[in-house]
This record gives C-alpha cells, structure tokens and sequence, in this order.
C-alpha cells in the first residue's frame, strides 16, 4: 500500500511537470488495428468482436506511439500520455507483459532538447522517493561506450570479431548465436558487458545507436552509421527511450518490411503493416522529438526497489 | 517426453541437459526495448549438485525431465541400499547410500521422507527438518544445570553424533534439525 500511495505522488508530479509547461495530456486506444513493426516486440493480438457477425483481429497496443504520431501529424501539437501498454512474453525483474509507459512529444525539439527535459523530469518526478541521485546525467555514445569497455567499434565490427570477443570475455552464449546478426551480438554484448557498466554511473544517455536499430528514428544526416536516438539509463536499468522521429513515410515503410523479413527468418509472424499510421506520416508529421519511458521503472528506481512487482498493484502473475 | 520454450521459463522447472536432470535455480530476463531477449538460467545439477549457467534467446527450447517428488517411508537398509516404501501404493524403492548423501544418520524406522525421483528412480533423499530421535550415550547430566549455552557429544538411536546441552541424559527424546544437525529441544512426553 505503500509504495502505491508513492506511485500516487510520482503520478501527480508526472501530471503536474507537464502541465506546467503547457504539454496536452491525451488518451489513445489501447485496442487497435495498427502496432510498430519492430524486430523483438511482440505485440499481443486479439479476435475484437465488434459486434455479433463482425470480428478482426486487433492488437493491445504495444506503446501509444504511432497513434500519437496520427494526432501529432494532425495538428495536436506537444503531447503526453501516461498509458498502459502490452508486450508479449516479457515477464522478468524488470518487465511485466502489462505496463505504463509515459509518452511525450516535442515539435520543433531537437534530441538534445528532449534529453535535457527528460534529465528534468526524472529528476524532478523521481525526487518523490529517494532512489534517484538529482545529479546531472552523463551522455555517451554507443560507440564511445563500446570502445570503452570492450575495445571495440560496434559500427566497423564484423559477427566474427564480435563472438570471438564474446568468447574471450567467456560469455555465456546462446546456441545459435553463431548464425545471429552484428546487432544479435551488439544486443548480447549491450546486456552483459555495458550494463553492468553503466550500473556503476548512475543516470546515463546512451546515444547514437546504430542505424540499423533505428526503429522510427532518423538516421543522423551528418553519419548515416548512426541513428538519432538515445536510451536513458538509471543505474544500468534502461528507462526511456527516444528519437528524433522519422517522418519519412517511405522510409518507414521499408524499416516495417525490413522488420517483418527479420521476424518471419527467425520464424516470427509478420506484423500488418500501419497503414493509417504512414498516410498520417505522408500527410506531414512536424520535426519533433519523443521519448516513451519506463514508468513503472521510474517508480521503482525512486522508491529504491529491486523489482517491478514491488511498484505494480497486481503482477502479471496475479492480475 | 516435452520440452519447455523461454516463454515457459520459470524458478523449479525441472529440465534435461547433457543427459543430466537439472534444476532451475534461478531465472534471469534481461531485454533491451528494442533488442532481443536474453534469457540466463541458474541450473542445479540434480546428481551432483553443481551449479551451471546457461542463456537462451526467444523461442529455444529445452528438453523437459521427469523429476517428480514423492512422501515415502523408510523401513529398513543392509548397509548398502535404504529400502523405501509408498504408503498408498506398497510400492518399495531401494536406494544406494551414496545417494543419501549423510541423511541416512536422521532415518529410523516408519520416518517418511520426501524423495526426488527422476524417470522413476530415486535421485535425491530428503528427511524431515526435523526429527526426534533417542539418546543412546551421552556423559551423565549435570542436574539442575539448564543452560543450553554449554554443549557436550551425544550418540543418537540411529547413530548419529551431535552436540547436546548438559543437562541431556541417556534415554532422552530430542527434536534435531536434520538440515543443520542442531539440538532443538528436549521432548520426553
């Protein structure tokens, strides 16, 4: 009951940090035909009886994030939602298939902008508790990280180079990594190299991924190698995530197909293609920057807990 | 016999590596939001007792192993094997002293016992956490000397050696824990 009364106190902050600066609080369907074509993010799909003689197949949303790009492109101007989002087979310390992701966007931010207000409000809404240092957070690009502490360019590197590193640091590798891509590696490296780095530094930007983990981000126009995205880390947890959004339709649409090529090779189910999503993209989505973070982490990072379920009224396990 | 996929994944599946049953000790999610799952399993090897890790990304899949627990009861042994029986079934299982791995010194006769069986044969003896047990030499009790603090040898019915309170006598009855092989009290009635 406690840590639900702090999640009431970290809500009101989140609420009130955004309306002070004047950012529209929306809801968007969690029920929807349209989700991110994304390599590992499965989505939760569903037959939606719409009434008795019609039934589709609908999907929970996996974050807000393409139908508040529609009301983005539709005029809505800066936005927020605190939303519920569904994500297949995560269930861990750190994922429950079911969680709240805090979403906003930012037309006219550029990345760093956005960073520097999520640096504000993690720092502001997390000082409900007292588990996040109000220290400035470090920035440090996924290259600079990997060359760091693994002495290695994940934007030159070759599979081989990567799992012979991944040998010599005696990683527990799964079977079939051999056959995995540069990014399956980056990815396994990322996890049992980096983190635990980045778990020593407190907050953490982790910037300019590779472009091949662009998702809905740009890619830098000054080093295609690079996409325009961060991740923010708290003590090693990974807490937000965000762009400087792609509003190149026909590009989307390739990242979607290229995705699903990746999905059905690893014997994965394509996913549809959001059409309304890249009409909402063709009609014109302002410059904008968003960020989709962790909520339910910020709350548990705050409190100073270990686990998710210790911040969640009902796991997953008992909902 | 099934397998298990990482989506099954869970602390106490019992699973199949190598030809070995192992359990899962402990299980470990780890998923950037944008990258592939990692799966790490903290596994107990249920033969020898080591301990292995092992990762899986999404969709792998691990053999499952028929290790299931059964309550039985101890009857009797000649030295080289514990002969178990099923209350209900009358079914009797026979179980070399290697695998009981010292508890044999905690089972007298009708103790029951939990015992881990995989593809039907006994792999594992667990005695109660506690038993009580006769005292069957110890040096004569200090009369009216209660503290619990100053400890001396006793030899128990079934031959196992600890350490008791003064004030314990021969013929006393004494709950012990089998986990620790600790004196827990005196229980005469």
């Amino acid at each position: 009951m406690e840590s639900l009364r702090a999640r009431d106190r970290l809500l009101r902050a989140t609420r009130s940090f955004f309306q002070d600066r004047g950012i529209v609080e929306v809801e968007t369907p969690l029920l929807c035909r349209e989700v991110a074509v994304e390599d590992h993010i499965d989505p939760i799909s569903v037959r939606s009886d719409v009434n008795r003689e019609n039934s589709e197949e609908r999907f929970l949303v996996t974050s807000p994030e393409l139908a508040m790009k529609r009301l983005l492109a539709a005029g809505s101007g800066p936005i927020f939602q605190l939303a519920h989002a569904f994500r297949k087979d995560e269930v861990g310390r750190l994922h429950n298939p079911e969680f709240t992701l805090l979403e906003w966007y930012r037309p006219g931010y550029s990345l760093e902008e956005l960073m520097s207000e999520v640096g504000d409000l993690v720092r502001e809404v997390g000082s409900v508790g007292a588990g996040i240092s109000s220290g400035p957070f470090h920035q440090l690009t996924y290259q600079e990280a990997f060359l760091r502490w693994l002495h290695i360019d994940p934007l030159t590197s070759t599979v081989s180079e990567l799992s012979s590193l991944g040998r010599e640091k005696d990683l527990s590798v799964p079977a079939g990594m051999e056959e995995g891509s540069v990014d399956d590696w980056l990815n396994l490296l990322l996890v049992r190299c980096i983190e635990p780095e980045l778990s020593k530094l407190g907050g953490v930007f982790l910037t300019r991924y590779p472009a091949s983990q662009a998702a809905l981000a740009r890619v830098n126009p000054v080093d295609p190698r690079v996409a325009e995205r961060f991740e923010l880390y708290i003590d090693g947890v990974e807490l937000a995530n965000g762009y400087h959004e792609l509003a190149d339709a026909s590009q989307q649409r390739k990242r979607f197909e290229e995705a699903n090529r990746h999905r059905v090779d690893r014997g994965g189910a394509p996913i549809p293609i959001g059409e309304d999503f890249l009409a909402a993209l063709d009609s014109g989505l302002p410059d904008c920057s968003g960020v989709a973070l962790g909520f339910d982490r910020l709350v548990m990072k705050a409190l100073g807990q270990a686990e998710l379920s210790s911040v969640i009224s009902f796991p997953f396990d008992r909902a | 016999m099934g397998t298990y996929s990482t989506s099954e994944f869970k602390k106490g599946l019992k699973v199949l590596l190598d030809g070995e049953p192992y359990l899962v000790a402990d299980y470990d999610f780890r998923k950037p939001g944008k990258g592939q799952a990692v799966y790490t399993l903290r596994l107990k090897n249920l033969l020898r007792g080591t301990i292995l890790e092992k990762s899986y990304r999404s969709g792998d899949k691990v053999e499952s192993a028929d290790v299931t627990e059964t309550d039985l009861q101890y009857l009797y042994n000649d030295a080289k094997n514990w002969v178990f029986m099923d209350d209900e079934t009358y079914e009797q299982y026979e179980v070399p002293k290697e695998v009981l791995d010292g508890n044999d010194k905690w089972l007298k006769e009708e103790t029951k016992v939990t015992v881990v069986l995989w593809d039907g044969r006994p792999i594992t003896v667990n005695p109660p956490n506690h038993v009580v047990l006769e005292v069957t030499y110890c040096e004569p009790g200090a009369k009216g000397n209660t503290a619990t603090n100053v400890m001396k040898p006793a030899t128990l019915e079934t031959g196992a050696e600890i350490h008791v309170p003064i004030f314990i006598n021969i013929g006393d009855k004494l709950r012990v824990d089998t986990r620790t092989g600790d004196y827990v009290e005196r229980c005469n009635k």
